[in-house]
């Protein structure tokens, strides 16, 4: 029981609950501000763990420098997904953003790119350049029922230090005339573009921002594990969508404490369902179906919090986006 | 870890080759359950057996193999993309032993002949990936390969075929997705559902149950038209009657999507369910399975069909007026409310048929329908939003696409082709091709 629970527990700070949070405050930008519809935050993430991951594979980069090219390409990507649907209605930046995360998946993961992208293998070991970094003397830390080797700390760290980092700049720029500016344009663009303001380009820089942030989601969740192409589908940015939702799209601290709430719970009901099947107390179960049951979970919780209280835990029901 | 037999073996013995591949995965790998000491004071360590069945490259479903060995007997079905595998909980002292690998002649497919013995012998190695094949004629790669065309078989009319056949129930789908949007406005992204469970009902009649294939699909039919009337009675139009926005609707849908899907995954498993069968046709020269050639001449008929109700019947005037403009609809005496309830129900028939078709021309799985989905969005958008003559032609392109594309990109890359086509269709004319300007807003 420890066990599950130190299991539930350690997901309220691991680093990939850190990358779904960063993850998520992009669209909380993007949605929660700006009121465009991303439904293609995967490809950042997979932009950014791609073309961190290649720079340091491929062409033999330093860590910097892969962070670097990472950055750039997730800037050309806004630009390619916001140059032809900014201008048009919303649901076209949805239908175009998902299409897009799904056709850089379909290239990474073909077995033709192989050489670069590992094909549907993926990449692994490409961190060394970052543990490098590592000043936490080498060794096993251990509280609780928790083991940490020193990369897992530096790991740890440096994910909720990126976190804060953007959830601070979110909150500058969203207090700042700029984030008044985008705020409008939620509210209604009209009025936005009779005050003489390019809304066009203004909706541009928050893609092109929330994007970012979603990039630097994709290095940091790949940093401690490995790229796998299948990880970057429809269903990563739906999960990232249910944390924004939970918390609350119109704040930020709503999207950390969402992907804190989300992975802990589904922790905490995966092992529960699990360990009942495991010792007989649930009968009706296998162990395959614990799987489908915390999926099932996750959308009945979407289809209930967006249902019952849209405006999440933390929102302000009259700051609340939806296009009524 | 993937590796192919030499193509060298020789043009004819290319039909389909069957490729087995041992591989084992050792105690430090991160694929590896953790080793535990086993009452014999072994360590017992997670093995997986695997391989992938292709006809030139292409993966093909449904080919039944058993594999035993020492701790295991098992009877696997090959999934979607051609792969098969089996975890072999099994301890190190058996790392020399044999498995024997066993394929089901009789799934393959018809026009393909099995040379020599079914049975393979694979020996586990600690540190080699053992790989078997297995020969099967006809010669050519046909359809699927786009480096060896066949003389008889034009490689390019058979992707038109297949194309034109794929395109056609993409359109039943897309017209459901584009009368339910046009009418309420919901991008519904649980539509993909009800393309499954209608190729799923199918096999459960036709196959579990032994109905014959014309009743099993008729029942099935039916059982999506209940799910489709049903998830707008009990959950769209009460959130319509709540006033909830479009884009609420339309995340509600995501989570309804999951919510049916893994269902339908915890209740069928995650296998993909063979429902093809039967003979083969040569039409033009070209061999087609019987059963999509069928479908494709139905799927003609109901779309004729829909045209002549959505123009000729007074209900279908209404539901284009209450698509055009509901409050205008309104106003004039027609029930909207009614010709909500009326398009669900012609949506979930036309999704339904489109489940069905689908399932014979690609077997059922738990996600068919969703990796359908987002080509049935790519279709109604590509035509134009709304309207059931754009989501008909938005289909037929796509459907086509996607098969054309093979003959100059890897098949695995076909669905993105169709993908990046519609993006750059609306860089240049966002309202689709048959879609009105004012709609994009």
């Amino acid at each position: 029981m420890d066990l599950i629970l130190g299991n539930a527990i350690s997901w309220l700070f691991q680093p990939i609950t850190a990358a779904y949070a960063l993850a998520a405050i992009g669209i909380a930008l993007h949605f929660g501000f700006t009121g465009l519809l991303n439904f293609g935050q995967a490809v950042f993430m997979a932009v950014g763990a791609y073309g961190f991951s290649i720079s340091v594979k491929f062409f033999g980069l330093g860590f910097w420098p892969a962070v670097g090219v990472a950055v750039i390409a997730s800037i050309a990507m806004a630009f390619l997904l916001g140059i032809p649907t900014l201008r048009l209605r919303s649901d076209y930046l949805a239908i175009v953003t998902i299409a897009a995360a799904e056709v850089f998946r379909f290239i990474v993961s073909t077995t033709s790119a192989q050489p670069v992208t590992g094909g549907p293998q993926g990449l692994n070991q490409y961190s060394e350049g970052f543990y490098a970094m590592n000043p936490i003397p080498v060794g096993h830390y251990k509280f609780w029922v928790w083991d940490f080797k020193q990369d897992d700390l530096f790991a740890i760290a440096v994910s909720w230090l990126v976190v804060t980092f953007f959830a601070v700049l979110l909150a500058i720029l969203i207090r700042s005339p700029w984030g008044r500016v985008i705020k409008g344009i939620r509210e209604d663009e009209d009025a936005v573009r009779s005050l003489g303001k390019n809304v066009y380009s203004y909706k541009m820089q928050s893609l092109v921002v929330g994007g970012l942030m979603g990039t630097f989601a994709g290095i940091l969740f790949v940093l401690p594990t490995s790229v796998q192409p299948g990880n970057y589908g429809t269903t990563l940015t739906f999960y990232i969508w249910t944390i924004l939702l939970l918390g609350g799209a119109s704040t930020v601290i709503g999207s950390i404490v969402g992907a804190m709430i989300f992975w802990s719970l589904l922790s905490l009901t995966g092992d529960l369902l699990s360990t009942g099947v495991d010792n007989g107390t649930i009968t009706f179960l296998t162990q395959n179906q614990v799987g489908a049951i915390r999926f099932m979970l996750v959308g009945v919780a979407l289809m209930l919090l967006v249902i019952f209280r849209p405006q999440g835990i933390f929102g302000n029901k009259k700051e609340l986006y939806f296009n009524a | 870890m993937n590796q192919s037999i030499p193509r060298s073996v020789g043009r004819k013995w290319l039909g389909i080759v069957a490729l087995l591949f041992a591989f084992l995965i050792g105690g430090s790998t991160a694929f590896a359950a953790t080793p535990t000491p086993s009452p014999t004071g072994d360590v017992a360590t997670t093995f997986i057996l695997g391989g992938k069945i292709t006809d030139c490259g292409v993966g093909i479903p449904g080919i039944k193999i058993s594999v035993t060995g020492p701790g295991t007997t098992a009877n696997l079905v090959t999934d979607k993309k051609g792969l098969w595998e089996v975890q072999t909980p099994t301890t190190t002292r058996y790392l020399k032993d044999k498995f024997t690998v066993t394929l089901d002649k009789t799934t393959l497919p018809k026009d393909r002949v099995l040379i020599g013995t079914s049975t393979r012998t694979v020996v586990f190695n600690m540190v080699n990936s053992a790989s078997a094949a297995f020969k099967l004629v006809p010669i050519d790669c046909g359809s699927t390969s786009p480096n060896q065309p066949k003389a008889a078989e034009n490689p390019i009319v058979v992707a038109l075929f297949n194309g034109i056949n794929f395109g056609l129930m993409l359109a039943m789908a897309a017209i459901g997705l584009s009368l339910i949007y046009g009418t309420t406005g919901l991008s519904n992204f649980a539509h993909g559902e009800m393309v499954t469970i209608g190729a799923l009902s199918t096999w459960v009649f036709n196959r579990v149950l032994g109905l014959d294939l014309i009743p099993a699909a008729l029942l099935a039919i039916l059982i999506v038209t209940a799910f489709g009337y049903a998830q707008d009675a009990f959950i769209w139009r009460p959130l319509r009657k709540k006033r909830i926005g479009l884009t609420q609707m339309m995340i509600v849908s995501i989570g309804l999507s999951m919510v049916v899907r893994y269902a339908l995954q915890m209740i069928f498993g995650g296998d993909t369910k063979v429902l093809t069968q039967g003979e083969t046709w040569s039409i033009l020269g070209i061999s087609m399975p019987a059963v999509n050639v069928i479908c494709s001449a139905l799927s003609v008929v109901v779309l004729v069909a829909y045209s002549l109700f959505l123009t000729k019947t007074r209900i279908g005037k209404a539901t284009r007026a209450v698509s055009d403009n509901p409050s205008l609809a309104a106003s004039t005496g027609i029930d909207v409310e009614r010709i909500i309830r009326i398009v669900w129900i012609i949506a979930a028939v036309l999704t339904g048929i489109a489940g069905v078709f689908i399932g014979l021309y690609e077997q059922a799985a738990w996600d068919t329908g969703f990796w359908n989905l987002l080509l049935i969005f790519a279709a109604v958008t590509l035509g134009g939003l709304g309207t059931s003559a754009g989501a008909a032609v938005g289909a037929m392109i796509i459907g086509l696409l996607v098969e054309l594309s093979t003959l100059v990109i890897p098949p695995d890359l076909k669905v993105a082709a169709a993908l990046v086509v519609m993006i750059l269709v609306l860089l240049v004319k966002p309202e689709g091709v048959l879609g009105k300007k004012q709609r994009i807003g």
